[in-house]
């Protein structure tokens, strides 16, 4: 219903993970666990900004779109838009 | 696995702390030799045993155990505890507990194991005595109160028992049934049996002696307390009156055979009373001398009960410590025992302060030095509660091998994450989440600690592993986005489907006549462009909205599971550099690289390519058709290319992957045959940088040999350079190649059950909904009736989400989690065939 750009959240997201992947590190403070901790934080980012990504990037191009039943196509013709 | 950082206090002030080294692999373990004077070894070692610091090897392996040194002072402290056994029985038969002691406890000298065992047989004795004055004088009471109750139960007489009357005693009830008894006089036999037997004895006295007797059977009135096992019992009193002399022997044989009581029966009323009431005094003075004994009895018991934990600690801390000092040897000159043990490098230190305290009084100090080994040692990790339960997945599939990479850190995450992608659910992990987050604010109670229940064990003792795969499965949730299945529009959809209604025309009357209408993205308006955060919500409201889940899905766990293991193969390249083994880097590694990523890497770039570059106009190239054609090196015509030059890009990156195998099959065997021709001709003065290969890779030296053997010898060594065998590092290896390239396919198969589980996850919680709490919402548009009919139908509705869905759910999906990391992951990288370092120490005795 609204348009949405590719390029804002693929900014904001990277930025953000990037923060925490390679900002957070600097910032954790000296003990016996830093290695640990610097591990989880880089490891998180990477997951975490992988499976946003890989979520985003297939409804780029969408090849179909749904399909809905007319009862649904009516509600939201109404309620929505 | 308890932090040994944490331990609170030590003997002597002083060392540094140990910190906690890093989790990415084992830490420096070195081979000490302790040279222990004899004076002072035990309290040498039994300070060990309070910090548990190194672990011993057995040096007597060869002497049997009835031979060793100090096999005398363990078999004294082995009947000791057969005593507090004892002891302990007893205290647990009169219904008291014992409770374990406070504070430490040390390991005592031992001079003073005589005084703890005279201590303990005397109490011992105490404890037998007064036990059997009880039973005695408790069956003695039985016997009293048998007796009063035979006598007392007033059986009616079959003959008036008035004393004038005495002529009507002697008049038989019967006629004889002629014939010379003149003996007519009634005798009595009075006594007890038990119930159960009763009627076989009635039975039995009748047809042995019919005619001649008069049986009469009563039960006791009150059940008397059995003498053994304290039970009530009822007995059933008997008296018989019979005549004839042979008759009367024949009743006592069965009496006698029944087991019966019998009692001595006085036919006047007086006589009976008079013994009624002396039974009465006898029995209430024993009652007092029994309660007097059972006053001392549990005098007796107070004092174990005080005494007895405290021992206990202390002589399993000292047949601990004679079980050691059993493993060492004796010098020559008899003046010292000699110790070998696995000690961390950083306690080192540690362990030389704790040995001169604890031999300062002996004149000469104890000493520790490192001697070289060429045995694998033992793997030591540290871990802190947080840490633990994810080390303790990996060391459930196995042990690493000594400085081999961990790959327990990377599981804190990645685990959690795969549980999460396989559970994604918001409503579902936020569940999890809190579950968790109360378990661990609640870590610190005891009565949560010391709860017995095993699954509620096993849930707590996971309780950090829950609190990260409950979080990620919150954040997993908001991707898919689903919450109790239900989608949430955090920001508007990107499909218009008044764009389609407008464009297309469909009026209410082309809407009532077709049920089902696709919205189409080559429309323009229609797609508004991809949802910010996740998967769009339109699609929850979809009928195929499957065919655009699968298909994510499935190329999603693709690419993550791709992903995963080029990474375990990354990992391996630390392991070939810390041990040297450059040759590994080029001829494994790279080919591995090679292999995995120009097919399988290959496969992911289709995948994102098409997701970026191909859209709805024109028709869409399926990429199952090119990855199939690739191996085939054919082509299809209709299904449109990619990119220009896919064909050529294929085909080299196959060649090239092809390539790679009898690299991988025969690049190691062949460089290692080269060495070892090169350095051949000498045995002796290796190079000292064989070292580290030579402990730790099993796939370049004959295989045979190494493992747990080698413990038992000291420290060999000689055999991998002289016994290089080129077929058998050639099948190795021959094996190792098939299972990589092979894996290669099977795995990323595998990954797929990312999808299938995620699919099953989500279908179960839309059911549930569909088929619960809908009906439940859609109930009555009367005011009130939705909602008393919701209480039941949300009760049922949250049964089941946390039992199908949390439970068994969670349960699968962490098992599928688990084979993946273990299998999938792991054989990329980890052999996983060490041994954990497993110090001597109390502290599990103290549990």
């Amino acid at each position: 219903m609204t348009a949405h750009g590719l390029a804002l959240p693929m900014v904001l997201f990277s930025i953000f993970w990037g923060l925490v992947g390679f900002a957070g590190p600097w910032l954790v403070p000296k003990g016996p666990n830093r290695g640990v901790i610097i591990t989880m934080l880089v490891t998180t980012a990477v997951c975490c900004y992988l499976f946003w990504l890989l979520a985003i990037v297939s409804q780029v191009n969408p090849l179909f779109g749904p399909q809905l039943k007319n009862d649904t196509i009516w509600y939201v013709l109404f309620q929505w838009e | 696995m308890g932090s040994r950082l944490a331990r609170p206090t030590e003997p002597s002030p002083g060392p540094a702390r140990r910190t906690m080294g890093s989790m990415f692999r084992s830490e420096e373990v070195a081979l000490v030799q302790l040279f222990l004077p004899t004076s002072a070894a035990y309290t040498c070692v039994s300070q060990l045993g309070e910090l548990g610091l190194v672990e011993f090897r057995d040096l007597n392996a060869s002497v049997s155990a009835f031979q060793r040194r100090f096999v005398g002072d363990v078999r004294r402290c082995e009947e000791l505890e057969k005593t507090f056994t004892f002891l302990q029985e007893e205290v647990r038969r009169a219904g008291l507990a014992l409770h374990p002691p406070e504070g430490r406890l040390l390991a005592p000298p031992p001079r003073d194991l005589l005084r703890i065992q005279e201590e303990t047989d005397r109490l011992a004795r105490e404890l037998r005595d007064v036990r059997g004055n009880q039973q005695s004088l408790r069956a003695q009471l039985h016997q009293l109160q048998l007796h009063s109750a035979v006598l007392g139960r007033g059986h009616r007489l079959p003959l008036a028992a008035t004393p004038t009357d005495g002529l009507l005693e002697r008049t038989p009830l019967l006629q004889p049934p002629g014939g010379p008894h003149q003996d007519l006089r009634v005798n009595f036999v009075a006594g007890a049996v038990e119930p159960a037997k009763a009627a076989a004895l009635e039975r039995l006295l009748w047809r042995a002696c019919r005619g001649f007797l008069i049986a009469s059977f009563r039960e006791t009135e009150q059940p008397l307390e059995d003498p053994v096992t304290g039970e009530p019992a009822t007995w059933m009193t008997f008296l018989i009156s019979y005549w004839g002399e042979q008759i009367g022997q024949k009743i006592r044989k069965i009496t006698d055979c029944f087991h019966c009581h019998v009692f001595p029966f006085v036919e006047q009323e007086e006589g009976r009373l008079g013994t009624l009431q002396q039974l009465q005094q006898q029995s209430q003075e024993l009652q007092e001398v029994l309660g007097e004994t059972e006053r001392f009895l549990s005098q007796v018991l107070g004092r174990v009960q005080r005494l007895l934990p405290p021992w206990q600690v202390q002589i399993r801390k000292m047949k601990a410590v004679y079980l050691v000092l059993n493993q060492c040897s004796v010098s020559a000159t008899h003046k010292c025992l000699i110790a070998e043990g696995w000690c961390a490098t950083s306690d080192l230190p540690t362990l030389q302060q704790v040995l001169q305290d604890s031999s300062s009084e002996a004149g000469v100090s104890a000493v520790v030095h490192r001697i070289p080994c060429r045995d694998m040692p033992p793997t030591l990790i540290r871990t802190n509660r947080f840490t633990a339960s994810f080390q303790g997945i990996v060391d459930a599939y196995g042990v690493g091998r000594y400085q081999e990479v961990n790959p327990a850190p990377y599981t804190i995450i990645t685990f959690p994450f795969l549980f999460a992608v396989m559970f994604g659910d918001v409503g579902h992990g936020l569940l999890m989440f809190l579950f968790a987050l109360a378990m661990v604010l609640a870590e610190n109670r005891p009565a949560v600690k010391t709860a017995q229940n095993e699954i509620w064990r096993t849930f707590f003792s996971g309780r950090y592993l829950l609190l990260l795969m409950g979080l990620f499965s919150v954040y997993t949730g908001f991707i898919y986005n689903e919450c109790f299945s239900r989608a949430t529009t955090i920001f508007p959809s990107g499909w218009s489907v008044a764009a389609m209604a407008t464009q297309s025309g469909w009026s209410d009357a082309f809407l009532a006549e077709h049920p089902l209408l696709t919205l189409d993205p080559a429309v323009s308006g229609v797609f508004l462009g991809p949802y910010p955060f996740g998967i769009d919500p339109v699609w929850s409201l979809a009928v195929n909205h499957l065919s655009f889940l699968n298909s994510f899905k499935m190329k999603m766990s693709v690419i993550l599971g791709v992903t995963h293991m080029t990474f375990g193969v990354v990992l391996g390249v630390f392991n070939h550099v810390h041990f040297g083994q450059w040759h590994r880097l080029l001829l494994e590694t790279l080919p591995e690289l090679v292999f995995l990523l120009g097919l399988f890497g290959y496969l992911v770039f289709l995948v994102v390519y098409k997701w970026l570059f191909i859209s709805a106009t024109g028709p869409a190239p399926s990429i199952l058709i090119h990855f199939i054609n690739m191996f085939l090196f054919s082509r299809s015509r209709t299904n449109p290319p990619l990119f220009t030059g896919q064909e050529v890009v294929q085909s080299a990156l196959v060649v090239v992957a092809l390539a790679a195998v009898p690299v991988l099959l025969l690049g190691t065997p062949l460089f290692l045959r080269w060495q070892h021709r090169r350095r051949s001709p000498r045995p002796a003065g290796r190079p000292l940088d064989e070292d580290k290969s030579g402990i730790l890779d099993s796939s370049d030296a004959s295989v045979a040999g190494w493992g747990s053997d080698e413990e038992k010898a000291g420290c060999p060594g000689d055999q991998e350079e002289a016994e290089f065998v080129l077929s058998e590092v050639l099948m190795h290896q021959a094996i190792h190649t098939i299972e990589f390239c092979l894996g290669c396919i099977s795995n990323t198969a595998s990954y797929l059950r990312l999808w299938a589980l995620s699919l099953a996850h989500a279908q179960l919680s839309e059911v549930l909904w569909a088929m619960v709490m809908r009906e439940g919402l859609r109930m009555g548009r009367e005011l009130g009736v939705a909602a008393v009919v919701l209480v039941p139908i949300f009760a049922a509705f949250a049964v089941l989400t946390v039992a199908i869905l949390l439970v068994m759910e969670g349960l699968s999906a962490f098992l599928h989690a688990l084979r993946l990391h273990w299998v999938e992951f792991q054989n990329k990288f980890y052999l996983g065939s060490g041994y954990k370092l497993s110090p001597f120490t109390f502290a599990e005795e103290e549990d």
